[in-house]
């Protein structure tokens, strides 16, 4: 009956987040909503008018999964940056874990793990806004899930690896300007990497979100390409899993010295 | 027959308890920790028995808490042995951990979860079923008496509750082992008292206590036996009695001038009454088996001392004549 020790570093932060969960799904909510309005039916109407469609697809259709990936990569990233850093700084809730029959790699695979499991929860809430909106064409819609899934954790566990080495969040606003805001502008989100001029285009392939958001817009219009689509994961899980083994080792470093 | 069984039986056990009570809990040798070209514990030895109170006296930066930090296996030695309950922390660091019960010299109390749910986590970090976790924590906010204060965050708790809780918290997991580090510091003297009784009920119910501190008071009302730490080496070790009769004289008494001139002018006729006088900041302290026969010479003498006091020498006389420093230092 013994409950693995990561599941068990994940209840501290349910415990937390069963009180907070008002106010968050609220905009977890509402987000999707305004920027699916703003973004496919405001936006998407004018492309309509213009090109007709983007990608073969309409407007509405191709941004909505970009949405969806890119709001899993903004809550793993917010998640890997001030609470990490909070853990074996201001709250010290990491360093009591340690204490205990807990170890540092635990923490970090358990923390990384619960971010995994609030982009999950996120990204069903927008899918399903999206669908009752009509822009999820494909029932294979729903294995976009998992590519958020997947894009959370392919963020989250290099961020946690790198905040929980800091003394101070002063990086944490410039990795959002200079990493998490280009990626979420340039990345096949809201227009094809096509369009970038041809130089740059290497680069957006590099991004972990593009892989991502080429999952979940695959799998949500029912257009899968598996040669691709096996490449897209395999790129997604390297980062998870050199983010995972990077991570043990500060989070070793961090609270065991 | 079944007479015999049983007395084989009782003497089995008999056997097996006092080995217990020989094996030793927490054994270090040479111990050894460095940060970097830093030393900060200097190849210590010590042993902790089962059931006693051990403290690590000494000023800040003796090595006290790199020291607990070894022994509550979030710290790998650097070089040295240590074993903790029979195991080696580089090993079985997570097993040990589960067997002990820890109290940092700062608070790390949630403070995102209230003082309930404080309990509640970490009993699970212990993977406690909920149920016992539960049963534990209604005892133990009874014992700490926080039980009214079970729904509240643990931010607007006074130093005093958050300790308590913090102690709670560390029982949770019924540990053979406390680690207390620096447990009253920042404390008013009522919450120090306080905190001392729940430490001794503790003791008394067979806990083992093994507390790092700088008030010689505290270790003098706590610990059964203590070693004295400075610049991460250990300089005397003895119960707190041994320590006094072993390197302080019985009496002390204490000579206070009116001028820093005046305790420097006395210092040399002060030297020759008695065979030891350590002076400090803002006071003269001569080392005496007889304090009262001693204060008679020095008033005698007409050194014009403003106030004279006798009392016993204490812990604090030791660390003294072993460092010439005083623990505050």
């Amino acid at each position: 009956m013994s409950t693995p020790p990561v599941i068990r570093v994940m209840e501290r932060e349910a415990r937390v987040f069963a009180r907070l969960w008002r106010g968050l799904v609220l905009s977890t909510v509402v987000s999707p909503v305004l920027f699916l309005a703003a973004m496919g039916l405001g936006l998407g109407g004018l492309v309509k008018a213009h090109t007709g469609t983007v990608a073969g697809l309409s407007y509405l259709d191709f941004v909505a999964p970009g949405l969806m990936v890119a709001s899993a990569m903004q809550i793993a990233a917010n998640e890997a940056m001030w609470p990490v850093l909070g853990g074996v700084k201001w709250v010290s809730n990491f360093h009591a874990a340690v204490a205990t029959s807990i170890t540092a790699g635990e923490v970090a695979v358990g923390y990384v793990l619960w971010i995994v499991v609030r982009a999950v929860g996120a990204s069903i809430v927008f899918l399903v806004v999206a669908a009752l909106l009509g822009a999820v064409p494909s029932a294979w819609g729903v294995l976009a899930v998992p590519a958020a899934a997947l894009c959370a954790a392919a963020f989250a566990a290099p961020l946690c690896a790198y905040s929980v080495r800091l003394d101070s969040d002063v990086s944490f606003p410039v990795i959002f300007r200079v990493g998490v805001l280009p990626l979420f502008l340039f990345s096949g989100t809201f227009f094809p990497i096509s369009q970038l001029p041809s130089g740059l285009r290497p680069l957006a392939a590099l991004s972990p979100l593009w892989h991502g958001v080429e999952l979940a817009r695959g799998a949500s219009t029912g257009t899968l390409h598996l040669g691709a689509d096996i490449v897209h994961v395999l790129v997604l899980l390297a980062c998870v899993a050199g983010g995972l083994l990077w991570s043990r080792r500060t989070f070793t470093r961090r609270l065991t010295s | 027959m079944s007479t015999a069984a049983e007395s084989a039986a009782r003497c089995r056990r008999g056997w097996l308890a006092s080995a217990a009570v020989v094996d030793p809990l927490i054994e270090a040798r040479a111990l050894t920790k460095r940060f970097g070209g830093f030393v900060a514990v200097d190849g210590i030895d010590f042993v902790i028995r089962p059931g006693e109170a051990f403290g690590f006296l000494g000023p800040n930066g003796a090595g006290k808490s790199s020291t607990m930090r070894m022994i509550g296996c979030v710290s790998p030695t650097s070089g040295g042995v240590l074993r903790v309950l029979g195991m080696d922390p580089a090993v079985d660091g997570a097993q040990i951990r589960g067997r002990l019960g820890v109290v940092p010299q700062e608070d790390n109390l949630d403070t995102e979860l209230t003082v309930w749910d404080n309990l509640m986590i970490y009993g699970r970090y212990f993977d406690l079923p909920r149920a016992e976790i539960r049963r534990r924590a209604e005892e133990l906010l009874e014992f700490v008496q926080l039980a009214d204060r079970r729904d509240s965050r643990v931010d607007p708790l006074s130093g005093g509750m958050k300790r308590r809780l913090t102690i709670a918290r560390a029982l949770i997991n019924q540990p053979e082992v406390l680690l207390l580090d620096e447990p009253t510091t920042g404390l008013d003297p009522q919450a120090r008292h306080m905190l001392w009784e729940r430490l001794y009920r503790l003791k008394q119910d067979g806990v083992t206590l093994v507390l790092t501190t700088h008030y010689m008071d505290e270790a003098e009302q706590l610990c059964d036996r203590l070693v004295i730490m400075d610049g991460g080496r250990i300089v005397a070790e003895g119960s707190p009695r041994e320590l006094v009769t072993t390197h302080a004289t019985r009496e002390v008494v204490e000579l206070r001038f009116a001028r820093a001139a005046e305790q420097q002018d006395a210092l040399p006729r002060v030297r020759e009454l008695a065979s030891r006088v350590e002076p400090v900041a803002d006071r003269l302290l001569v080392y005496t088996d007889d304090g009262d026969a001693t204060a008679a010479a020095v008033a005698g003498d007409g050194v014009g001392a403003a106030t004279v006091l006798v009392r016993r020498a204490s812990l604090e006389d030791v660390f003294l004549i072993l460092t010439g420093r005083t623990l505050e230092d």
